[in-house]
């Protein structure tokens, strides 16, 4: 029996989330009084993974085939299910991702397991009973979930578990499933990367975002100066995706991403309840707008009540004398 | 074309969210229920291939009679007819075995369902559902075409990107932003959705997963800080040094 975590690759490094999974996997191995193996996909450094060691990880599996470089979903779950097999995992951790809940939910079928997604913390485990915590209702409310078969999948919400570091080195051993071509048959035609300088929204510890309130795209330029001072990324309220000022990719809420990254900072977003259904986990959130009676300071830890232009500079301002 | 869409009944976006005084179930009281909002995504686009290659599209809900009123909306948006599956959705893979078993029955090209439910926030049952039928699910899709007869082009958000997928049908799809532009339903619509089919199937005796067993609420915010607006930078060395976040 042991534990077992997912790591997804970036521009070969490991990524944050997959940073916050392998810390996740490593304490539920602890609480099991278990050992915590790793599964490591496409494109990432060996050095990088070895890294893995500083959470807690003793072993990383990695499977490198070339073919393995785009998400196929069919592909990636073999290899996986390979590792579940090889190590005998009672447990699976995967980041809230949209490649994790995907793998999750496929493996959850193929292997008759039980599947939590969007977890928000560490398991209580009493005797054969194995509670998480998840959210629901859109961040309105949490829910205590049995997890009653095996393995148990756990595909955790980004940022809700600290780093840890100070672990050793982790070793890296090859496995491979024997994919054939068949199982890359729904591989992508074309896969096009965001064009950014900055962090990928999903991903962000700081997102700065931007509202109705803003008057338009040529003033995006504020929401972009402070998110890159901060090392943010930026984001939008529904509206402003819906005129175009920005990306669709960008637009958070009910129907767009969710987020709940350390520090949220509204600009000219009114609060409208959708509105807060994507952004109210975020540990901090800065509300800046005209209006004092504006809905969102309800939901604020600092508020800000003037007008964007005139306040967004000097925070601007502010943030470049920051040291680093 | 047969497309099955796969609409969720769900709390209106506006609602406030209360448990019974155990914590043990979802308390219903003047809460108004909607189509999932992504579902509708989903609804309309399965409408406007339909009018564009012709065809039938079908709503599919797991739920208990009280999901009625947003089945008819379904139908009155445009959908041909409906199936209810008359169960309380328990988990997610009880839902996704209720689906792949009308699935399995009916044969449709094209699946759709939204990216996700806004009350359980699983994000699961197209994937499962995916697994039982063994055909690709696209998740979460923003642009969906059909290329010819047997292929369709789509593309889905990636973390950090997209990418374009062509697979041949069936397949799953879940949608999102800006798949389509939801529909509000005509007095034409409301007035032939009442005579539009509407069957009721029993549950196949699938089994759960996992247990809710307890709700909570998330801890209330200890307030707002005020900063005078003249002082805006005090802002920023409040947050590096009281609230920590940078
Ligand atoms: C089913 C459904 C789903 C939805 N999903 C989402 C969603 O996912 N995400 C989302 O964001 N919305 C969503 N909405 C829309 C939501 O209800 C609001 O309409 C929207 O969030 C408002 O966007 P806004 O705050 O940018 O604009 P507004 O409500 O117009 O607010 C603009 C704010 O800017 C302030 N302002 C104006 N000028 C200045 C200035 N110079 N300086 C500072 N402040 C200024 C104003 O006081 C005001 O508070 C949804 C709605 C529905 C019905
Ligand atoms: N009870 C249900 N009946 C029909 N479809 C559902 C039901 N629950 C979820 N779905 C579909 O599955 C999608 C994903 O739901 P979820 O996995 O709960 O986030 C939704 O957007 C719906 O299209």
């Amino acid at each position: 029996m042991s534990v077992l975590v997912f790591v997804e690759g970036l521009n070969g490094e490991v990524k944050k989330s997959s940073l916050e999974a392998a810390t996740y996997g490593s304490q539920v191995a602890q609480q099991l009084g278990t050992t915590v193996t790793a599964v490591a996909i496409g494109e990432v450094k060996e050095d990088a993974l070895a890294r893995l060691g500083e959470q807690g990880i003793s072993k990383v599996l990695y499977d490198g085939d070339e073919r393995l470089s785009q998400f196929v979903a069919n592909a990636y779950v073999k290899v996986i299910a390979k590792a579940v097999e090889q190590e005998n995992a009672r447990v699976l951790v995967f980041s809230n991702s949209n490649i994790g809940a995907a793998i999750g939910a496929k493996l959850a079928v193929r292997l008759n397991g039980s599947l939590a997604t969007n977890v928000t913390a560490l398991p209580k485990i009493e005797g054969d009973s194995f509670t998480v915590t998840r959210g629901v209702f859109s961040g309105k409310a949490l829910a205590d979930v049995a997890l009653t078969a095996d393995p148990k999948i756990i595909a955790i919400k980004k940022n809700s578990i600290d780093i840890t570091s100070g672990g050793g080195t982790a070793t890296v051993e090859n496995i491979s499933a024997e994919l054939t071509d068949a199982d890359f048959s729904e591989k992508p035609k074309e896969t096009v990367m965001q064009e950014t300088d900055g962090v990928l929204l999903p991903e962000a510890a700081i997102v700065v975002s931007g509202g109705r309130g803003m008057k338009g795209p040529e003033n995006w330029h504020l929401i972009e100066d402070l998110a890159k001072e901060l090392g943010a990324a930026t984001a939008c309220s529904k509206p402003v995706s819906d005129m175009d000022w920005r990306p669709h990719h960008e637009h958070v809420g009910q129907t767009g991403i969710t987020v709940s990254p350390n520090l949220y900072i509204a600009i000219g977003i009114s609060g409208a309840i959708q509105h807060l259904a994507g952004v109210n986990s975020s540990k901090v959130i800065v509300v800046i707008n005209k209006d004092p009676e504006a809905p969102f300071f309800k939901a604020a830890d600092y508020g800000i009540v003037g007008d964007a232009f005139e306040v967004v500079p000097k925070l601007i301002e502010a943030a470049k004398a920051l040291d680093k | 074309m047969k497309i099955l869409v796969c609409i969720s009944n769900v709390p209106d976006t506006t609602s406030k969210i209360n448990f019974t005084a155990d914590n043990k179930e979802f308390d219903k009281t003047g809460v108004q229920y909607v189509i999932n909002p992504w579902d509708e995504y989903a609804l309309t686009r399965a409408i406007e291939l339909k009018e564009a290659k012709g065809g039938t599209v079908t709503v599919l809900n797991v739920g208990e009679a009280d999901s009625e009123p947003n089945i008819r909306k379904a139908l009155a948006i445009g959908a041909d007819d409906a199936i209810r599956v008359n169960a309380y959705p328990k988990d997610s893979f009880f839902v996704a075995q209720q689906i792949a078993a009308v699935a399995k029955e009916n044969s449709y090209d094209v699946i759709l369902m939204g990216k996700e439910s806004i009350d359980f926030n699983g994000s699961q049952v197209h994937n499962m559902v995916g697994e039982l039928l063994g055909i690709p699910a696209v998740v979460p899709a923003f642009k969906l075409d059909l290329l010819d007869d047997s292929t369709a082009r789509l593309e889905r958000e990636i973390e950090g990107g997209k990418e374009v997928v062509e697979v041949k049908l069936p397949f799953i799809a879940s949608a999102q932003q800006p798949m389509s532009e939801p529909r509000i339903p005509n007095m034409r619509g409301i007035m032939t959705a009442r005579t539009k089919p509407l069957k009721v199937v029993e549950p196949t005796g699938a089994d759960t997963k996992v247990d809710y067993v307890n709700y909570s609420k998330p801890e209330k915010k200890g307030g707002v800080k005020m900063i005078d607006p003249e002082n805006a930078g005090e802002l920023i060395k409040l947050l590096r040094n009281e609230a920590k976040v940078l």
